[in-house]
């Protein structure tokens, strides 16, 4: 417990400085509130039910968004590590879209799909895919051959070797690229609903600005980066558990 | 990922052919294979947009678009705006290579740097900062400043885990030996840490360039004005979506070659480490 105090000491630090420069007005109360009105404003938005609404529009865009990244990219992933013409057909593309800042596609994936729901997911999907393609193909090429070849000897069949060989060595790289895409679709989720939406975390805070009222706007941008905070953390805790057969 | 396909034929292939005359098939039709999906794609998109099955505003054909960026090339506009984002995205790359790989170094050897950062870094790093963009539009308006500063908020933080960590993995006797033989705190620095740990502070800043990118091509679409992200915007507001394609080609290849450059500078800096002879798996 004083470990853990003594360690997380400088943010408790940080915030206390925040609070003493915003109550001595040493900027003016518009650029920085103090974090004591922050935490109210936040607390008011989350009776008055804005800030559960939006949170859970976002969170479902980020969740449908990445849970389609997995299971395509995943697949695709260990489909190219599988069976070469795979690998022949799809690695160029890989490669050639992998480099692509994935945010210039917010205003394609609005010409697409509009300003709703549809066109988020689609964006959080095509951004996140690549990254966990490319661990589920580097988990899967590098399963050990001798692993490949008892399997092989002791009469599994083909798929069966996928299932029980393949998959499982491919999930330490598949799971890392995982987490890579889940950073991602916070990037990409808060970008595109602060360029163009009409709920969601990202639209609340350009409305928020906007109106001038930036204790709340605050206070919703320190909650995105929380969420975000607290998503990747839950996720190492779940791929610890995942992975405990390992050594 | 540059990796992706210069491992298949170096990597060791089990079944590669071992004559010389069909390595030289191999070689040519592998080439072949990695240009055809990209042909067979922009032959999709063309005959796709042509086909009426969307509408030009959905979709606008391969061509029209790429007669846009030369139109764009001609007048000038093109390198306007390329160099205006390059400019952004790699003076705030550079800031955070020079200040992420300092304060991890400041990190290892500090007792009170390590206490002060670790916390920020570990709650920071997973963040997404880009929420943090209107706080920074808010302080320092919409110009210059601003960008560049969001970017260098976003791109200095796996440059400051890779330095720490980097530095962490460094062989103990390694460290030993060159103590051993006298070198003082500062040699040791730049002649055996530094070194040693460059592998991995170089994926660092591999992770931080693409980031750069991205955050640079929002800050754009979202402060407007001249810049790849920001004429994209524009050509979006006035339902200009052959232009919005043409930008989305654009900063493709803009991506694709800083990506590449980077691998390049990678292997040219590392040629001495074992990691430039050994097959590239990441």
């Amino acid at each position: 417990m004083k470990q853990s105090f003594i360690r997380y000491l400088p943010l408790v630090l940080l915030a206390i400085a925040w609070e003493v420069i915003a109550r001595l007005e040493l900027v003016s109360s518009s650029a920085l509130p103090p974090l004591s009105e922050v935490i109210i404003a936040g607390i008011d938005m989350i009776k008055d039910g804005e800030l559960i609404s939006n949170g859970a529009s976002s969170l479902y865009r980020a969740g449908a968004g990445l849970a389609l990244a997995i299971i395509v990219g995943g697949t695709v992933g260990i489909a190219m590590a599988w069976w070469k013409p795979i690998h022949v057909l799809l690695a160029p593309l890989v490669e050639i879209f992998y480099p692509l800042p994935k945010s210039a596609l917010i205003p394609v994936t609005v010409i697409w799909l509009g300003f709703g729901d549809g066109s988020k997911i689609l964006l959080i999907f095509l951004g996140c895919m690549l990254p966990v393609t490319i661990g589920a193909f580097n988990g899967a090429r590098s399963s050990e051959q001798a692993l490949v070849w008892s399997a092989r000897s002791m009469g599994a069949s083909r798929l069966r070797m996928l299932w029980d060989v393949v998959v499982p060595s491919a999930m330490p790289e598949l799971l890392n690229g995982i987490r890579t895409a889940l950073a991602l679709s916070f990037i990409l989720l808060v970008s595109s609903e602060l360029i163009v939406a009409q709920k969601g975390f990202g639209h609340l805070i350009g409305v928020l600005g906007a109106n001038g009222s930036y204790d709340a706007m605050y206070a919703v941008v320190l909650c995105v980066a929380f969420l975000g905070f607290a998503a990747d953390r839950i996720y190492l805790q779940i791929t610890k558990r995942t992975l405990a057969w390992r050594d | 990922m540059a990796g992706l396909n210069e491992a298949m034929p170096r990597g060791g292939e089990p079944d590669g052919p071992p004559e010389k005359a069909a390595r030289f098939a191999y070689t040519l039709v592998w080439s072949f294979a990695r240009v055809f999906s990209i042909l067979a794609l922009a032959i999709a998109w063309e005959a796709l947009a042509r086909s009426g099955v969307f509408t030009p505003f959905q979709l606008p054909a391969l061509s029209s678009v790429l007669n846009r960026i030369w139109t764009d090339a001609v007048y000038g506009d093109l390198w306007i705006n390329t160099a205006l984002t390059l400019y952004r995205a790699l003076v705030a790359f550079a800031i955070s290579a020079i200040g992420g790989v300092m304060i991890g170094m400041a990190m290892s050897r500090n007792v009170i740097a390590h206490w002060f950062f670790d916390p920020i870094v570990s709650v920071g790093f997973p963040m997404p900062k880009i929420a943090f963009l209107p706080v920074v539009i808010l302080w320092l308006g919409v110009y210059d400043v601003s960008k560049i500063t969001i970017i260098v908020i976003d791109a200095i933080f796996p440059v400051i885990a890779a330095t720490v960590i980097a530095i962490q993995g460094v062989e103990r006797e390694l460290i030993w030996s060159a103590r051993n033989m006298g070198a003082t705190n500062r040699e040791l620095l730049h002649q055996v840490v530094l070194p040693a740990a460059s592998p991995q502070i170089m994926t660092g800043l591999q992770v931080a360039l693409p980031l750069s990118l991205i955050v640079a091509v929002v800050a754009e679409m979202l402060m407007g004005g001249y810049g790849l992200g920001g004429a994209m915007m524009t050509a979006s507001r006035f339902a200009n979506s052959t232009s919005v394609f043409a930008g989305i080609v654009e900063i493709a290849v803009v991506g694709y070659v800083l990506v590449k450059a980077m691998a390049l500078i990678r292997r040219r800096l590392l040629i001495w480490h074992q990691e430039a002879a050994a097959p590239y798996t990441q």
